[in-house]
């Protein structure tokens, strides 16, 4: 099992949510976040000021998996996120010790799906 | 031949006073200051409507991505229409010599020039003795020129590009709202003359907006990714709605000119039909989905409030209960089922609640008009249930005058938009949302 975190563009959700879909991949969670990579903060202006290097707003996937469907998690995420400017984001990937569905007590791969 | 509403009353000079019926020896026009007091106000509640009322109505529906866009182009709506209706937009829509007779006024009135302080207006509606200012008629009229474009945002919110809005609101005003306006409320109307009876608006505003509403959302496509979004801060569109109703009462109120029994009986039809409707459209809630909705009560009250707005002073209390009953009815039908059905993108049912509310209320009026509301205030028509069926016609004329040109006006001005400068933003920045790609700004912050 493994934890697929990814951190995207905002306006890219939608996309990668279709994708997903389309992948089998059907559960996730979705977070509203703050952050920069390599490409520095955003720039707003209030009343004539440019104000660079705010943090800027990303969006965090956390999806957990089994073995088969990494590859196939990866691959959507990266397809729909992409636009090849800086900023798309980034997609980290680590081991799931344990899973717990609350409310039957399953475990482990059974209550990943 | 005093006719009711609006202002096609009246003379058309200052020399021809007054044609009050109701006097036999000549009074002489003054200036009223009980009247004036009431008008200034009603003309800062109308203002009220434009920004905050209905940038809050109409703000709250959107995604919080778009919020600040649909504020601005609220407010600037009013900035620009108030400095182009007083430099070329009153007097094309008013003044008493034409350009085109019965259709457009010429520049007589350019910048307001020409008209003095003391000036008394040339137009007036249940008293033709006792008059406000003209400059002040001017103000008045401007608030209605500034929000009826407005209310065209809530068809192509959270899509178009900001400088295409401000090209179509310019010239919606010249090509679309002054002429009709001109028809309609001007003493040379070629509608006023017939007799039409619009009493605060149902036509000029309301109709011809929702319309201008229906050809924008067909011609600029729907929204991508378009399913049910949640309305990002419904406390903001309650809010909003609730103070859209506080300042129709300067619209519909105001629109008597004088503070008097017809102010008095056209604030009990406003007030009535909008609660009339919001519980109309509650009850309709409840059978039909369950649950009596925030959305759906301030939905129904401004539905309410747009249908009664031609009839509100010319019709009953027993009128404004069933205007303010139908247009709920008919609203909520056409916004939940032909809507979705035809699968336009009104986004935030411009064209569902005022065209449609406009609609009903313009022709309710030539049903339900009661000539004991508006006899002693200078003559009027009565409706067809009070024995005069031709005025059911005149005011289906007058609606299809107001449908046609309304259309055909938006049409061609989105076209020549959509060549020039194209109307739409581009995927990526609809998906981005418009306040950061048409404003660089935000409305809300994760983490400070």
């Amino acid at each position: 099992m493994k934890m697929v975190v990814a951190i995207i563009q905002p306006y890219k959700l939608e996309d990668v949510k279709e994708a997903l879909y389309a992948a089998d991949v059907n559960l996730l969670t979705v977070s509203e976040v703050l952050g920069h990579g390599r490409q520095g903060g955003a720039a707003e202006v209030y009343r004539g000021n440019k104000e660079t290097g705010n943090l800027l707003r990303k969006i965090r996937l956390e999806i957990a998996v089994n073995e088969a469907f990494v590859e196939p998690t990866i691959e959507a995420i990266q397809s729909a996120a992409r636009t090849g400017e800086v900023g798309d984001g980034k997609i980290f990937i680590y081991d799931l010790h344990e899973v717990v569905r609350i409310r039957t007590g399953e475990r482990g791969g059974e209550a990943i799906g | 031949m005093n006719r009711p509403r609006c202002m096609a009353i009246a003379a058309l000079s200052l020399a021809a006073f007054p044609l009050a019926a109701q006097s036999s020896a000549p009074a002489q026009p003054f200036l009223s200051t009980g009247n004036t007091a009431w008008v200034l106000v009603a003309t800062a509640l109308v203002m009220f409507m434009t920004m905050p009322a209905l940038g809050m109505f109409y703000g709250g529906l959107v995604r919080k991505k778009n919020v600040l866009n649909i504020l601005m182009q609220c407010f600037i709506t009013l900035a620009v229409v108030s400095a182009l209706w007083v430099a070329f937009g009153y007097t094309l829509a008013f003044s008493d010599s034409e350009l085109i007779p019965g259709v457009l006024g010429d520049f007589k009135w350019a910048f307001l020039s020409g008209i003095s302080p003391e000036a008394l207006s040339p137009y007036a509606v249940s008293d033709s003795v006792g008059r406000i200012p003209h400059l002040l008629f001017a103000m008045y009229q401007c608030m209605f020129a500034v929000i009826t474009p407005a209310l065209i945002i809530g068809a192509f919110a959270e899509r178009m590009k900001f400088s295409s809005f401000l090209a179509f609101t310019v010239a919606w005003l010249f090509v679309v709202y002054v002429p009709l306006a001109h028809m309609i409320w001007s003493t040379n109307g070629w509608l006023a003359k017939m007799g039409v009876m619009d009493f605060a608006g149902g036509i000029v505003v309301h109709i011809n907006a929702g319309v201008a509403a229906l050809v924008t959302a067909l011609y600029i496509g729907k929204r991508q990714a378009l399913k049910a979004f949640p309305p990002h801060n419904l406390p903001f569109t309650l809010i909003g709605a609730a103070m859209l109703w506080f300042g129709w009462f300067g619209f519909n109120a105001g629109s008597s000119l004088a503070a008097d029994g017809l102010a008095a009986s056209a604030f009990v039809a406003t007030n009535t039909a909008a609660a009339v409707a919001a519980v109309v459209w509650a009850l309709v809630d409840r059978l039909i989905n369950g649950k009596v909705t925030i959305l759906g009560v301030g939905t129904g009250a401004v539905a309410g409030l747009a249908a009664i707005t031609p009839a509100a002073g010319f019709v009953d209390v027993g009128g404004a209960f069933a205007i303010g009953a139908a247009s709920s009815l008919v609203c909520f039908f056409m916004v939940s089922f032909v809507k979705s059905r035809m699968g336009y993108d009104d986004a935030l049912d411009a064209f569902g609640c005022h065209g449609v509310g406009g609609l009903l209320g313009s022709l309710a009026t030539g049903l339900l008009a009661n000539p004991a509301i508006w006899k002693a205030y200078g003559g009027g028509h009565a409706g067809l249930a009070f024995g005069n069926p031709r005025q059911f016609l005149v005011q289906l004329v007058a609606c299809a005058v107001a449908v046609a040109l309304s259309l055909a006006g938006t049409l061609v001005i989105l076209k020549v938009i959509d060549i020039l400068n194209g109307v739409r933003v581009d995927s990526k920045a609809e998906a981005m949302g418009l306040d950061i790609t048409q404003h660089e700004e935000r409305a809300y912050t994760v983490i400070e």
